[in-house]
């Protein structure tokens, strides 16, 4: 029986003396101390020390969650000699120390709490972990520059990649990008020739117009079913010549690449540099689906790669790790009615911006209005438009990346029309970045950028253009800006396919619908769920260096699993007891994994041969989760590490 | 009656039934409000002193009376704080004091006869809201 | 009429999964969100782990309530184990329920790892709707009572 003061943590609300006088009148405990920073290196020395000096069997440490250290005292207890299942933890920080301010109900707890391991452990019994193979191939989902970088890194290393990007093209976001920040370099620049590496590496397979249908599985041995939709081209017989583009007669569906801002035919390729350059038939645009009729197309392909039969394909694969890398999609601003985003022609969001500002956009880098096609003479930013507000008013966190590209469009602007006036509302401009700040300031001192603190609280039509409504907070007062041109700095949103994915790999999500690390700090590219790992904006928002060191990340801790040859399982497996099982098959029907099976088996049941249709566990699929200890109807089902007389135990002392 | 400060501003946010703790100074709220321009303490100021507990400012303010209590501010602010709200909350605590009526029964012909077609359910309003 | 006794202290038990529930108290905790002490946490692997037994046992040795805590439905971490727990636990607390052990005492919640605030609320509530009920008396072993 050990208990960690954790400095003043635990100390300061929980007398430690009373504690471990406590624990030695509990039945079972021989030895009882306390220390300053169990966890530190002192403390587990002293861990190992009472284990040799007092022989011990099992040791209680009633110090913070077993979440945070559990894994710390298992293994200093392995050093000892005592098998590492040995050991329970009594959470007297995170749930005592931490939630109650009086000392004398604190001390009062965390006796109990203390009380419940100690007969927990008294019923332990040693475990020894099982082994599971590791298939070495790893799943990228998402093509973005998340998904490629992980990919590229994790390929590099010697391992099979895989991505599934759901557009016909991976590049993601970014390759919809004019310039990046703070650097003002060119995305496409910098992107294309990594899409590029990717297509090209030998260990990296793409799977572009293809979703994730199903997963299952655990660590070092998911399946995954991979729909591959149909793109009515075969792939391996195109040759990327883009006649059957030229050709097509449909040209009314709205180019998804340049954010609605352009057409684009029925049959396409989203950019000129996608990559596969393999183009894709748009089933609710193309005619020959409309009316039956045409087929242009396929006339023209010389190297007859059109299939108006093609059909999805499942692709069944399997993966030791998976990197989510969904990235996001901008907040569509039309719920703000002040904004008029939808009804006014010239109000537009940033990335459509970033379209209309692009050479290869859908004037050719001519900025001009929507309304008439003419030169904007003003333009005004809008910041934080969904972002930093009550749930029901858009999203509660701060997008990150919209004062930063602002001020890229601010500058981008004045460089190349020095004569347009620009203006931003803000409510704080935020630039916590390397050269950040440096360049905010230029746009504001070089480039004659005009910042107001305020924000925008309508934007009407007049004249043919458009009057801004604002605050001026420093000069307090109300503003008119008249504007040709609005954009509105959209918030950050997590992908409306992220939710149900995080559903298929059991991994947690937050609120927002951004991936949940496993540790805010300490863990910030790993999802609780093991073998899943977390790369670019899917966990949160993130600028392009952040998302691409987060990328990195991901695929070296990837990488971990992938160059293990067996993986240590959990020993907290269930078994049956075979005298006890009547072979019902409650448990196999509940079990979310089908670890389990039944087979006939011969029991000696005090003596007595029979051969009995019985439950068998498999070691390396069951999680552990329990569910078949409880649906059983004779108890034979047991969950070691949890068994039932240890629960009950525990509810006993707490109960006492 | 409330006299100190604090105690008023206690009134004011439980009246209100909104926190002007949660209010970020985006202003949005003053550029949203129509007769903002003529106000001297604006939406966004307004929620500011009381959150500092200025109530007897606020009180004797001209931007207490010049609230259309259209709400759009309301509507509009992202944190949902309510300005208008206080405002409504501020200009009850002006009333329920005794002898400072903005309308009293003797103003009523006048104001009928100022405008034929003024409703007279705003009178009854108004006159429901602003005396005593 | 029931005398409210002041100095009650009802023993609430409070089963949590180690995936969500636990982490959530665990954030309860290191937010130093404030919840009554009586409350005492038993971590298992998942909800569904919760053994009708272990609530009648809890009853029987004197818990004035149980409260089990498991992941959101979907988001369980072993897929659907919360799905199980649902229909268990509303069949065993109504049945506690026809016993006499009020549905108040007995109460299924979903927290999820980043939901401090909500574990530490519902926690709140619990012990205080306990503390208007007074200490339950029903399925009691009196063997166990000192």
């Amino acid at each position: 029986m050990l208990v960690c003061w954790c400095g003043s943590n635990i100390a300061g609300t929980v007398d430690i003396n009373t504690v471990v006088e406590a624990s030695k009148r509990e039945p079972g405990v021989v030895y009882a101390t306390d220390y300053q920073y169990m966890c530190a290196e002192g403390g587990q020395a002293m861990v190992r020390r009472a284990i040799e000096e007092h022989s011990l069997t099992g040791i209680v440490v009633s110090a913070c969650s077993p979440r945070m250290h559990e894994t710390t005292f298992r293994k200093a207890a392995a050093a000892a000699g005592l098998n590492p299942y040995m050991v329970e933890i009594a959470n007297i920080r995170e749930h005592c120390s931490w939630v109650h301010k009086d000392k004398e109900v604190g001390t009062e707890k965390a006796v109990v709490l203390m009380r419940a391991a100690i007969a927990k452990l008294n019923l332990n019994t040693p475990l020894f972990p099982g082994e599971s193979g590791v298939i070495k191939r790893a799943l990228v989902i998402g093509g973005g520059i998340a998904g490629i970088q992980t990919a590229l890194d994790i390929a590099d290393a010697g391992y099979e990649v895989d991505i599934v990007e759901k557009s016909p093209t991976i590049g993601g976001t970014m390759a919809q990008l004019d310039k990046t920040f703070p650097t003002l370099d060119c995305a496409a620049c910098i992107l294309t020739p990594k899409m590029v590496d990717a297509a090209q590496h030998d260990k990296i397979t793409l799977y572009t117009y293809s979703e994730v249908d199903e997963v299952s599985g655990f660590v070092g041995n998911f399946s995954v079913k991979i729909r591959q939709k149909a793109r009515c081209i075969n792939s391996k017989l195109c040759n990327g010549c883009g006649d059957c583009i030229e050709k097509c007669p449909a040209k009314k569906a709205k180019s998804e690449f340049d954010e609605g801002l352009a057409n684009r035919k029925a049959i396409y390729v989203p950019f000129a540099q996608a990559v596969p350059n393999v183009p894709v038939i748009d089933q609710t645009q193309c005619l020959k689906f409309k009316t039956g009729k045409c087929g242009l197309c396929e006339k023209v392909c010389l190297p007859k790669a059109i299939n108006f039969e093609q059909q999805d394909e499942i692709i069944e694969k399997e993966y030791g790790v998976i990197i989510a890398a969904t990235g996001f999609r901008p907040l569509s601003p039309e719920r703000y009615g002040e904004y008029g985003y939808g009804q006014l022609p010239d109000v537009i969001t940033s990335l459509e911006f970033e379209r209309l500002m692009n050479a290869a956009g859908p004037t050719g880098g001519a900025l001009l209005r929507r309304s008439n096609g003419e030169k904007p003479k003003s333009i005004v930013f809008i910041q934080c438009v969904g972002s930093r507000a009550e749930p029901d008013k858009g999203k509660s966190y701060c997008s990150k990346i919209c004062c930063m590209y602002t001020a890229k469009h601010a500058m981008l602007v004045r460089d190349k029309y020095p004569n347009i006036d620009v203006s931003v509302f803000y409510i704080d401009v935020r630039t916590p970045g390397k050269n950040f700040d440096e360049f905010y300031r230029r746009a504001v001192e070089q480039y004659g950028v005009n910042y107001i603190k305020g924000m925008v609280g309508k934007i009407a039509e007049e004249d043919g253009r458009l009057r801004v409504q604002g605050s001026d907070l420093i000069e307090d007062t109300q503003i008119f800006v008249d504007a040709d041109l609005v954009v509105l700095a959209t918030a950050v949103e997590a992908q409306a396919s992220a939710r149900p994915l995080g559903t298929m790999l059991t991994a947690s999500m937050d609120q927002n619908n951004f991936f949940s690390e496993s540790h805010a700090k300490l863990r910030p590219v790993e999802s609780p769920t093991a073998g899943i790992f977390l790369s670019g904006v899917c966990q949160g928002p993130k600028d392009i260096p952040e998302t691409v060191a987060q990328a990195g990340a991901a695929a070296v801790k990837a990488l971990g699993i992938l160059s293990k040859d067996k993986l240590i399982g959990n020993p907290c497996i269930a078994g049956p007891d075979e005298l006890l099982c009547n072979g019902c098959a409650s448990c196999e029907k509940v079990c979310p994994y089908g670890a389990i099976t039944y087979a006939d088996k011969e029991i000696n049941d005090h003596g007595h041969r029979t051969t009995r249709h019985v439950a068998e566990i498999n070691e390396a699929i069951c999680q552990g989760c329990g569910a078949c200890t409880v649906t059983c109807p004779s108890g034979a089902m047991d969950l070691k590490g949890f068994t039932n007389r240890q629960i009950m135990a525990e509810v006993d002392a707490i109960c006492r | 009656m409330l006299v100190d400060e604090k105690g008023m501003q206690e009134e004011v946010i439980r009246m209100s039934g909104t926190e002007p703790k949660k209010c970020m100074l985006c202003g949005k709220c003053s550029a949203t409000c129509p007769p903002s321009m003529d106000m001297d303490v604006r939406p966004h100021r307004f929620v500011k002193n009381v959150k500092a507990g200025n109530i007897e400012a606020l009180m004797e303010s001209e931007s207490l009376w010049k609230c259309l209590s259209c709400f759009a501010c309301v509507e509009r602010c992202p944190r949902g704080v309510e300005p208008a709200s206080l405002v409504e909350a501020v200009r009850l605590l002006v009333i329920r004091q005794q002898g400072k009526n903005y309308l009293t029964a003797d103003d009523i012909p006048e104001l009928i006869a100022s405008d034929e077609e003024i409703p007279q359910q705003l009178i009854v309003s108004a006159f429901r809201k602003y005396s005593k | 009429m029931q005398v409210k006794d002041q100095n009650f202290k009802p023993l609430v038990v409070s089963f949590c999964c180690n995936w969500c529930s636990y982490a959530g108290a665990d954030l309860a905790g290191s937010s130093r969100l404030e919840y009554p002490a009586e409350v005492k946490i038993i971590r298992i692997p998942c909800s569904c782990r919760v053994d009708p037994l272990f609530v009648l046992r809890a009853f029987q040795r004197g818990a004035d309530g149980v409260i089990i805590n498991g992941c959101h439905p979907g988001d369980c971490h072993y897929t659907s184990g919360n799905y199980f727990t649902r229909r268990r636990m509303t069949l065993l607390f109504s049945m506690l329920d026809y016993l006499g052990i009020e549905r108040e005492r007995t109460r299924l919640e979903w927290v999820s790892a980043a939901e401090g605030a909500r574990f530490a609320k519902v926690m709140n509530e619990f012990v205080g709707k306990l503390h208007e009920m007074g200490a339950n008396k029903r399925l009691g072993d009196i063997r166990c009572k000192e």
